[in-house]
């Protein structure tokens, strides 16, 4: 490991934290002015965490306690592992050659595994409902997440996220291949909310119903590394999608001729913007204009739906490729 | 592997509570096996406080009997007060009186709209709506100066006239609502996700509506054509054919879930749109007091013997009070409320068993519960399980609060 990959490591994540909490601002304010409301300035999630980390940090008596107290780190430390294997523009992976899409695969259910332990282990009836509700949501999305991974995996004969973030998909894919490549990536958007636990399939966490559901029970410092893993993989998810589907860097459009700093600037914006874009689109929008799913129903959808979506996608990669 | 239950308590503090209720339920996975419904956490005693004052004191308090359909309970107040007193309001206030009660119908209905909305994750709707119940607001403000308690009936008539103003900016409002409900239809109704979450849920067949004693917009949802304003007319809605709203009407079919209930909530603010069309178009002219002075009014009351029900179709069913003025003091001697709340939360305990967890919010806004009407006594029992009298919790109250003046070393 060289000292530049150290300091990427570094930097990355606090980075990513920034982003993270930027983007969940912006989302915020954008659903507000949907609804017409004012809604809350963009900083206004660095106060939450802010005044999280102040309050005090609860533990149920009747919860495991050295359980509950350690998922919300692997919560964070997940999904900010999560952020060193995506190129962000031109930059590299920091840690790229030491894992791949599986990784990612991995690094995502992660997450949700660590919240739905949190919630059994938290010894309260609405987390421990939330988190049989997550469970069986999890296993409603994996799949099609998973057949969107193997797809890329057939069109690259690679499962490195700089292989396929250094050619653009569209480039190398027939038009058939390019139909179950668009397919793909509709099956990818359907999940990301679903993924991130937001409406319509925040059913684990259904605050009329079971009262916040796994979150039920966490407060003060947990709640806080909760909030900023949720602000992370929200980030990483859209950027995700952003390396997989919509490559095209700014100078390849526009047959720019930078260098240097210029170009990682532009880049770096032009990277920023895309990832807003596929953000506002796959979680603001979507979570502003539906209502809750009940979890059977939400788990028809993606077993069913979605998953013919994605498998459709598949296959017309297969035949194309 | 054994089967797990859950123990999931729903109030009194909950999310989705708008008010204090507990409800019991015993989970497996996501069913509910078993349920149970507890109430009496919102007591307040106003119909004993009513008891000690004079009548327009009661009246003021009746108002606060409920926090939304404000004036529902004088409205049955007014109604049964008139009938102990054997006087009648004048044409114009008796006019008044039914616009006021529709303005409040539509925007009680689209307050539980809103909420219903909100209970199935659906908060844009929910704004959306609100957004459009402020018209109402704002003209119930125009015309009694305030938002939610107007204070606009008086035992004999109405304190407040319609001006000229006041005709046009309902106008106006009539022309916003035509537009704004037919849109609510279409976001209400027509929307999948909506219908997924609510057809099928809180389903109460008519036999069980009539079991247990379902009232209003609740039992009309279940089929049956019941609607004080339709049964038994008073004021203006002797004049006006007015037809209780069932699905059957509008769409051929009844399910009886929440679903329908939207339906006929949503059809009934049309109707009440229609209703304050027919009675400004209509308004009668002449005086708006029945005895105009109050301490007349007064002297009556204390030389009345008599007693009377008064019953009004509120937003959520009906609501009936009893009077009874002895001639010995100004305000009356019995005062009995019956609220809508009280039957429709019966329905509660059968429609959530073999429910899932996530159609409890739901089930619990279909009715557009209101538990503060609803409460009318409260029990204490001490740790034997033995009621405690009131003789006894008085003396408690006194002694505690002589501990406590001692604990803070409060100096008379």
């Amino acid at each position: 490991m060289t000292p530049n990959i150290l300091a990427y490591a570094f930097a990355f994540p606090v980075l990513g934290i920034f982003l993270g909490l930027v983007y969940k601002g912006i989302d915020r304010r954008v659903s507000a002015r949907l609804t017409s409301r004012i809604g809350p300035p963009i900083r206004q999630p660095f106060w939450d965490v802010g005044k999280l980390l102040l309050k005090e940090t609860v533990v149920p008596e009747n919860a495991i306690s050295w359980l509950f107290n350690a998922m919300p780190l692997i919560a964070l430390a997940s999904s900010m592992t999560l952020l060193l294997y995506i190129p962000f523009g031109v930059l590299k992976a920091p840690l790229e050659g030491y894992g791949d899409l599986i990784v990612v695969l991995y690094l995502l259910t992660l997450q949700s595994l660590a919240m739905a332990i949190g919630g059994f282990a938290s010894g309260s009836p609405f987390s421990s409902v939330g988190a049989q509700r997550e469970m069986v949501l999890m296993m409603s999305y994996e799949m099609p997440l998973a057949t969107v991974i193997v797809g890329f995996a057939l069109i690259y004969r690679s499962f490195s996220l700089t292989t396929i973030a250094s050619t653009p998909v569209w480039s190398i894919v027939g038009p058939i291949a390019g139909l179950g490549v668009i397919m793909l990536f509709i099956a990818l958007l359907i999940v990301t909310p679903a993924e991130l636990a937001k409406l319509p399939f925040d059913i684990a966490e259904a605050e009329t119903e079971i009262a916040e559901g796994m979150l039920a029970e966490y407060s003060g410092r947990n709640l806080a590394l909760f909030y900023l893993s949720d602000a992370v993989r929200g980030f990483a998810m859209a950027a995700l999608e952003v390396v997989l589907f919509i490559p095209f860097t700014l100078s390849s459009i526009f047959n720019l001729n930078l260098t240097g700093a210029s170009l990682y600037t532009v880049e770096a914006l032009w990277f920023l913007f895309k990832v807003l874009v596929v953000y506002l689109l796959a979680v603001t929008l979507v979570r502003t204009s539906f209502a809750r799913f009940r979890i059977e129903q939400a788990s028809r959808i993606f077993w069913v739906y979605v998953n013919i979506i994605a498998l459709v996608g598949l296959a017309l990669v297969w035949m194309g490729v | 592997m054994t089967k797990s239950q859950y123990y999931i308590p729903i109030g009194p503090i909950h999310p989705a509570l708008k008010e204090p209720i507990r409800v019991e339920a015993k989970v497996e996975g996501e069913k509910i096996v078993e349920v149970d419904v507890k109430r009496g956490f919102a007591h307040r005693g106003i119909e004993y406080m009513g008891m000690k004052r004079n009548a327009i004191q009661a009246l003021y308090l009746s108002e606060r009997i409920c926090g939304i359909c404000s004036i529902s309970h004088p409205y049955a107040f007014v109604v049964g007060s008139e009938k102990a007193l054997g006087i009648e309001a004048p044409p114009r206030a008796q006019y008044i009186r039914t616009i006021i009660a529709e303005l409040e119908r539509i925007h009680s209905h689209i307050l539980w709209l809103g909420v219903v909305a909100h209970e199935v994750g659906f908060d844009s709707l929910l704004f959306w709506t609100w957004k459009g119940r402020e018209k109402v607001l704002d003209v119930l403000e125009l015309i009694s100066g305030n938002r939610i308690n107007y204070s606009m009936y008086m035992i004999g008539g109405v304190r407040r006239d319609l001006k000229e103003s006041h005709i046009k900016a309902l106008k106006e409002m009539i022309d916003y609502y035509r537009i704004f409900n037919q849109e609510m239809k279409n976001l209400f109704l027509a929307d999948p996700v909506y219908k997924a979450r609510t057809r099928g849920v809180a389903q109460l067949s008519k036999e069980m509506a009539l079991k247990v004693n379902a009232v209003g917009p609740t039992a009309r949802a279940a089929g049956l054509r019941m609607d004080i304003r339709q049964d038994i007319p008073y004021d203006a809605y002797a004049d006006i054919e007015v037809r209780g709203i069932v699905p059957q009407d509008i769409v051929g079919e009844v399910y009886g879930d929440a679903y329908d209930a939207t339906l006929v909530r949503i059809y009934e603010i049309d109707q009440s749109v229609d209703i304050i069309e027919y009675c400004i178009d209509n308004l009668p002219e002449g005086k708006i007091m029945a005895i105009p002075n109050y301490v007349v009014l007064l002297s009556k009351i204390k030389r009345t013997k008599g007693e009377g029900i008064g019953a009004h179709e509120a937003p959520r069913g009906e609501v009936i009070h009893y009077f009874k003025y002895d001639g010995t003091r100004d305000g009356p001697a019995v005062w009995k409320v019956v609220a809508p709340s009280y039957n429709n939360i019966n329905s509660w305990a059968p429609l959530l068993l073999g429910a899932e967890v996530a159609d409890i919010p739901v089930v619990v806004a279909y009715i557009d519960p209101c538990m503060c009407c609803n409460d009318r006594i409260a029990v204490v029992r001490d740790s034997s399980g033995k009621i405690v009298d009131s003789t006894t919790l008085h003396r408690m109250a006194v002694e505690k609060t002589m501990r406590i003046k001692k604990e803070l070393g409060v100096k008379e």
